[in-house]
């Protein structure tokens, strides 16, 4: 299959001097139409510059970046390029613009200079899909944060991109709202085929991904599935990372001599595990 | 509480007035305001007064509201009847003690300042009570868009005031946290004379610009991303059209307004 995101070679550090380390080195990366990408990755692994460089808000110091065939250095494509790749950010409050839901959802398509029937008909369906259409009249600073997180997917979804970019949607949020999140995001990338590049720093959050891609000081030190990658609990360790808890208590009963599957991410799984047990 | 001052006075109501479109409406209160200094006589007056009534009455909005949006201005009010009443001399003596006097002219120009500014604040509170923010914020771009040629930034001036809008009740409620955690490390914003108390709201206002500055560059890239580029071939969802109700009230309002100034 053709590939919708392509890195070649891709280098970046922020400052131009040679002697400054690179904040991204040596990535090669071909992502796919309808992919649930996973990137996790210690503090300042370079994680949300990635994000940045997929849409051309920063520029490859070396190597190149293409999306949908179209590279972001090339100033006159740069519009209709972050029209098909939309990022959602960490802050929910900070990526919100006006002061009522359903003008904030409009945002994007109105620079994008749609007709206003068009504009109408994308923002409802943007807020069906995101399930925020009976808070459409609301002020952002009523919402919940899982609400305004939701509001802002809409706000990208509603430019019909072809790929989603979420740096860290939940980190600021409580339990119940990183619950909403994870689940339109997986709703989109499984019955909307959009495609989907997730950072976050919780495991327990991208079980479900195609592919997870684990950053250690600006590279890409692992690629895997998550049932390859969770069962390499030392070498996450090493890298400073989680695995979620289900699988670290697996991991550790079979450690301490019980036989069972470390190969387990929720807790029905594991009951059944420990159910075969004599 | 704090959140909803900023969010305007908004009342939804359905109404006529409220149907309006808001360029008229802005229209409208400026040749109010305008007549309103102009005309002097008490005919004109009456005839303005009833005007702001009706209009009150067909916009469905309760008068405590339009009162209470002279609370705030009692003293202003109070202060300009007070001053015309003993400063200003002429006609009759009405009234003497030692050397304060009213005499006729201060008292009729007292009540007619005080009720000037009181038919000012009430057609204007009219505007805000019936006009959503993000309607004037609208009618206000559409009306300086002429002015784009001469310099006027219309466009970078509405979205100016939607992102004010919009971002007022955050950093209230976080000047509220910051407040909190502060006292609750002991910082004491209460007493002391004016300067030590201008002082002991350091540690309220660095926290908050050092965050404001931080959402202002979060919001950017976002609004970026969303391919924002300025008001150039931007469109919107809700388009101000006018309608046939607009000019005919329009019209109606200007002439009935033009010619109370014609007679007084
Ligand atoms: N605007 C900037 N100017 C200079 N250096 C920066 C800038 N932004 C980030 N860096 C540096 O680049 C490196 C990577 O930062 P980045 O924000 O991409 O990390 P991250 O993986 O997203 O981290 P986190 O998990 O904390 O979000 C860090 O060392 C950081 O200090
Ligand atoms: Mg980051």
């Amino acid at each position: 299959m053709e590939s919708l995101i392509e890195l070649k070679d891709v280098y970046y550090r922020y400052q131009e001097q040679e002697d400054e380390d690179w904040v991204l080195e040596n990535i090669d990366l071909e992502i796919t139409a309808g992919e649930f990408i996973a990137i996790v990755g210690h503090n300042g692994s370079g994680k949300s510059t990635l994000a940045k460089l997929l849409n051309g808000i920063l520029l490859p110091t070396q190597g190149e970046v293409r999306v949908g065939g179209k590279v972001t250095t090339e100033q006159e494509d740069l519009w209709q390029l972050r029209q098909q790749l939309g990022i959602v950010f960490q802050n929910p409050d900070n990526q919100l613009v006006a002061n009522i839901v359903e003008e904030d959802v409009a945002f994007g398509p109105e620079n994008l200079g749609l007709p206003s029937a068009e504009i109408r008909k994308r923002v409802d369906e943007a807020l069906r899909l995101v399930g925020m259409t009976d808070f459409a009249r609301a002020a952002p600073h009523k919402l919940s944060g899982g609400q305004k997180q939701r509001v802002a997917i809409a706000g990208v979804i509603a430019m019909r991109p072809d790929c989603l970019v979420f740096d860290e949607p939940t980190a600021m949020l409580d339990p119940q709202g990183r619950q909403e999140v994870v689940e339109t995001v997986e709703h989109l990338n499984r019955q909307e085929g959009l495609t989907v590049i997730y950072i976050t720093h919780f495991m327990e959050e991208i079980i479900n991904a195609d592919r997870i891609l684990v950053f250690a000081d600006g590279k890409v030190e692992l690629a895997a599935t998550p049932k390859e990658l969770f069962t390499k609990v030392d070498k996450l360790r090493d890298l400073a990372l989680d695995i979620p808890q289900i699988t670290e208590l697996a991991y550790q009963l079979s450690e301490s001599g019980l036989d069972i599957d470390t190969n387990i991410f929720t807790s029905t799984e594991l009951v059944e595990e420990l159910c075969l047990l004599k | 509480m704090l959140n909803d001052i900023m969010i305007g006075q908004y009342l939804d109501r359905n109404s006529i007035v409220h149907a309006l479109d808001p360029r008229v409406k802005i229209l409208l209160v400026i040749l109010f305001v305008i007549s309103l200094f102009i005309s002097t006589t008490l005919i004109a007056y009456s005839l303005l007064g009833i005007f702001i009534i009706v209009s009150t009455l067909l916009a469905k909005i309760e008068f405590r509201y339009i009162l209470r949006s002279l609370k705030p201005l009692i003293f202003i009010i109070s202060f300009t009847l007070i001053i015309h009443l003993f400063l200003t001399k002429g006609g009759e003596v009405l009234w003497q003690w030692r050397f304060l006097s009213i005499e006729e002219e201060g008292l009729n120009l007292g009540l007619f300042m005080a009720v000037r500014l009181i038919f000012l604040i009430t057609f204007t509170s009219l505007l805000t009570l019936t006009t959503s923010p993000l309607e004037l914020t609208d009618g206000l771009e559409r009306l300086l868009e002429p002015f784009r040629k001469v310099g006027v930034p219309a466009h970078e001036l509405a979205m100016m005031m939607t992102i004010a809008l919009r971002f007022i009740p955050t950093l209230l409620s976080e000047a509220e946290k910051i407040l909190k955690a502060q006292k609750a490390r002991g910082a004491d914003f209460e007493s002391g004379n004016l300067i030590q108390k201008a002082k002991s709201l350091i540690p309220l206002l660095v926290p908050l610009f050092v965050s404001a500055f931080r959402r202002a560059d979060d919001l950017a890239l976002a609004m970026e991303a969303r391919c924002y580029r300025g008001g150039k071939g931007r469109t919107r969802m809700n388009e101000l059209h006018l309608a046939a109700k607009d000019y005919v009230i329009g019209i109606l309002v200007t002439v009935f307004l033009l010619t109370i100034v014609i007679l007084s």
